[in-house]
């Protein structure tokens, strides 16, 4: 019964099944699962590889994945938003980077690093007056916390905001800033008690055409050659008091509440990228010959196979069990932290694997499984690299 | 307008089908199922006029099935459509086509739709009958295998191109009627989360036999007129032979092949 050729629509994976056999996924979890994947399948994965080529931003997808209502899944349903929540944000997420981690990067950013803070501590007014927006996908979020000399001791960042009256005075740099090329909304950690470290980071949201507020280089890099990352550069822009999130003095704690969240979606692209790399190693096993035989046929092939699947599987529940505590407001911390560091590590060895079964075709531009290879590499740097998350799950084993 | 749309459970294509050891069904068990294809284009056919019209119109879903069918009718919610029915009952297995349609007739009779939709065919059994079954049971006009509506101004009447082998039919039909949609009808939307979280707090209603007024004689397996005795599966296609080397020699080949090996030639 192949008709389905037809709509392109439907091109569903059976894999979805197994998924919902072994985590209990309720209706409209499955339902958010299957817009997802077909949308992933049917707009997301067609355009991958020119993007890639190109180090196009996908800003169309954007505005079709924000009218079905993806861009506001931790927006309340009073701001516009559907208030999906964090699992259901996972579904969509590990569909979205199964076909493109650029695309995936950049919804997970805008949902989780740039809306969710400003759901969470921002007053109402300015609620008002950016989610709805960002919910319909019209600003595009992004999170800047790193500075070139503040990247894992994000605490230490120099980037200060002075008060002036009803305002706060910008000035610095932020660097490797997902977005910033398009973003229309930063989510900034800046200094404003140069005697304190952690405690004299606060937060603000900072528009983009706010006045001495410029983008400055776009980085060119291994792989989200899609996604843009670039520095943000503060010269007196003056950003009204009321965008601070949460009070003075309170940014770092917002950006490590936010980040949590965040660390949950980076662990889903790992997953999502890792389950493309199986899917094409299965489908190549299945088809490629060497000595008289499918590759697939082989025991060496066939064991990485298991082990990418058996990793797969751990990962994702991982991530679901993290995604779930978050949702209900549990401790979650190092959960998703031991989330995403197995998730990346498990899927840069998946990434490594499928190239070598590709064989030579595998290093070729023409295998997806290059870009996977390319993208997966970030998931193991960004939002807390490995040894950042190591020493995270281990103070809370060893503490007292 | 009042819009019914049939939809219907059907296994994914691609899903793989295997028969149970009696040859009698298809074996369910880790079978993926989804909305028809072309029941997805009368989903959005529906929605699309209901959004046209601006007038109120509602667009009910309806399918017949055990309870797994109860996703699809989610689906359709979730796409937009405003209720949704699902007619079900332990009598009404194994019943066919015919059988399906008079029940449907009977849950759609009250309702004083004033159009049904729904997919020309159904991707699983290929009957392609219960649009017209359903049709003649109530005696309203019918049109199958739409690819194109064109409403009158005062939306009681339409055109319907139909496709038909080699081209196309234009139907002049009037209201309540009943149309079985084909692709390139529209391009059917996506379940969008707004939507899902909003058919999430629909009700869904139940009916079943006593609700349709039918004896259990006359549904399911023992009120339908045909019975399926059993399946089989396709044969294999014979392997495929690809011809390597350079060009004067793969023509040469075929030529050999075909007349010698295939005896087409
Ligand atoms: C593509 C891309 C996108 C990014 N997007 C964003 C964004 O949107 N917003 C944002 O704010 N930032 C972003 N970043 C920054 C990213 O989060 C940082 O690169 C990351 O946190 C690591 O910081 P660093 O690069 O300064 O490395 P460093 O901190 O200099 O680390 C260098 C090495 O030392 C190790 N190391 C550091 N400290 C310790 C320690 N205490 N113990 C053991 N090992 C240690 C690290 O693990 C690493 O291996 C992005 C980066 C990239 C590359």
């Amino acid at each position: 019964m192949n008709k389905f050729a037809m709509s392109g629509r439907r091109i569903a994976h059976i894999r979805g099944e197994k998924m919902s056999a072994y985590f209990d996924l309720s209706e409209e979890e499955r339902l958010i699962q299957q817009t997802a994947r077909d949308f992933a399948d049917s707009e997301v994965a067609p355009m991958a590889a020119e993007n890639d080529a190109n180090g196009q931003f996908p800003r169309g997808l954007v505005e079709k994945l924000a009218k079905l209502g993806f861009m506001g899944m931790l927006i309340p349903e009073q701001y516009g938003g559907s208030n999906a929540g964090n699992f259901a944000l996972v579904l969509a997420l590990e569909e979205i980077n199964r076909a493109c981690a650029s695309t995936g990067v950049t919804m997970s950013v805008h949902n989780s690093l740039a809306s969710s803070p400003i759901v969470g501590f921002a007053n109402e007014e300015t609620k008002k007056k950016y989610l709805p927006k960002m919910a319909k996908g019209e600003l595009l979020g992004a999170y800047a916390l790193s500075e070139a000399s503040a990247g894992s001791d994000a605490a230490s960042l120099q980037a200060r905001a002075v008060k002036d009256g009803n305002e706060y005075v910008l000035n610095g740099t932020k660097s490797w800033i997902t977005s910033g090329a398009e973003a229309d909304l930063f989510v900034v950690m800046l200094r404003t008690d140069p005697s304190e470290r952690a405690k004299g980071i606060s937060a603000f949201a900072v528009e983009r055409d706010t006045n001495g507020f410029s983008v400055g280089k776009k980085e060119n890099k291994l792989g989200l050659r899609a996604s843009s990352t670039v520095q943000l550069i503060f010269e007196d822009a003056r950003v009204p008091a009321e965008n601070m999130l949460g009070s003075e003095g309170e940014g770092f704690k917002i950006a490590m509440w936010t980040l949590d969240g965040g660390r949950i979606g980076i662990g889903t692209q790992a997953v999502g990228i890792a389950q493309a790399c199986l899917d094409a190693s299965v489908s190549y096993a299945k088809e490629r010959e060497q000595f008289g035989k499918l590759i697939g046929e082989f025991q060496a092939i066939q064991w990485k196979i298991a082990d990418m699947a058996m990793n797969i599987e751990a990962a994702r529940l991982m991530i679901y069990r993290a995604a779930r505590l978050r949702d209900r407001k549990e401790p979650h911390t190092k959960e998703a932290a031991m989330a995403k560091l197995f998730a990346s590590e498990m899927a840069n060895r998946a990434a490594r694997e499928a190239v070598q079964i590709y064989g030579g075709a595998g290093y070729l531009k023409d295998s997806s499984v290059e870009r996977y290879f390319r993208d997966v590499r970030i998931t193991e740097i960004y939002e807390g690299t490995s040894e950042i998350h190591r020493i995270v799950i281990s103070r809370f084993l060893l503490k007292n | 307008m009042k819009i019914g749309v049939l939809v219907k459970n059907v296994p994914d294509t691609e899903t793989k089908i295997r028969l149970t050891a009696d040859k009698q069904g298809i074996e369910t068990q880790g079978v993926k199922y989804v909305m028809n294809t072309y029941d997805e284009f009368a989903v959005e056919e529906a929605l699309k006029i209901r959004e046209r019209l601006q007038d109120g119109t509602t667009v009910t879903a309806i399918t017949l099935g055990p309870e797994r069918v109860v996703e699809t009718l989610r689906t359709a919610l979730a796409m937009g459509a405003d209720e949704a029915i699902h007619v079900d009952d332990p009598a009404f297995e194994g019943g066919d086509s015919l059988t399906n349609a008079r029940i449907i007739a009977r849950v759609v009779e009250p309702m004083g739709l004033d159009l049904i939709l729904g997919g020309k065919q159904g991707i699983d059994y290929d009957a392609a009958q219960t649009c017209s079954a359903l049709a003649e049971a109530l005696g309203t006009a019918q049109a199958l295998i739409a690819v194109e509506l064109k409403w009158s101004e005062d939306n009681q009447s339409l055109e319907v191109r139909r496709r038909i082998e080699g081209g196309d039919e234009i139907v002049h039909v009037k209201l309540p009627a009943v149309i079985s949609c084909e692709k390139g009808l529209n391009e059917p939307r996506y379940a969008s989360l707004p939507g899902i979280m909003k058919a999430k707090k629909k009700e869904i209603k139940k009916v079943d036999l006593t609700g349709v007024g039918l004896d259990s004689a006359e549904v399911g397996a023992s009120g339908s007129a045909t019975r399926v005795v059993g399946y089989s599966p396709l044969s294999e296609r014979p392997e495929c032979r690809i011809l390597e080397g350079e060009p004067v020699e793969i023509v040469k080949e075929l030529v050999r092949a075909l007349r010698e090996d295939a005896k087409v030639l």
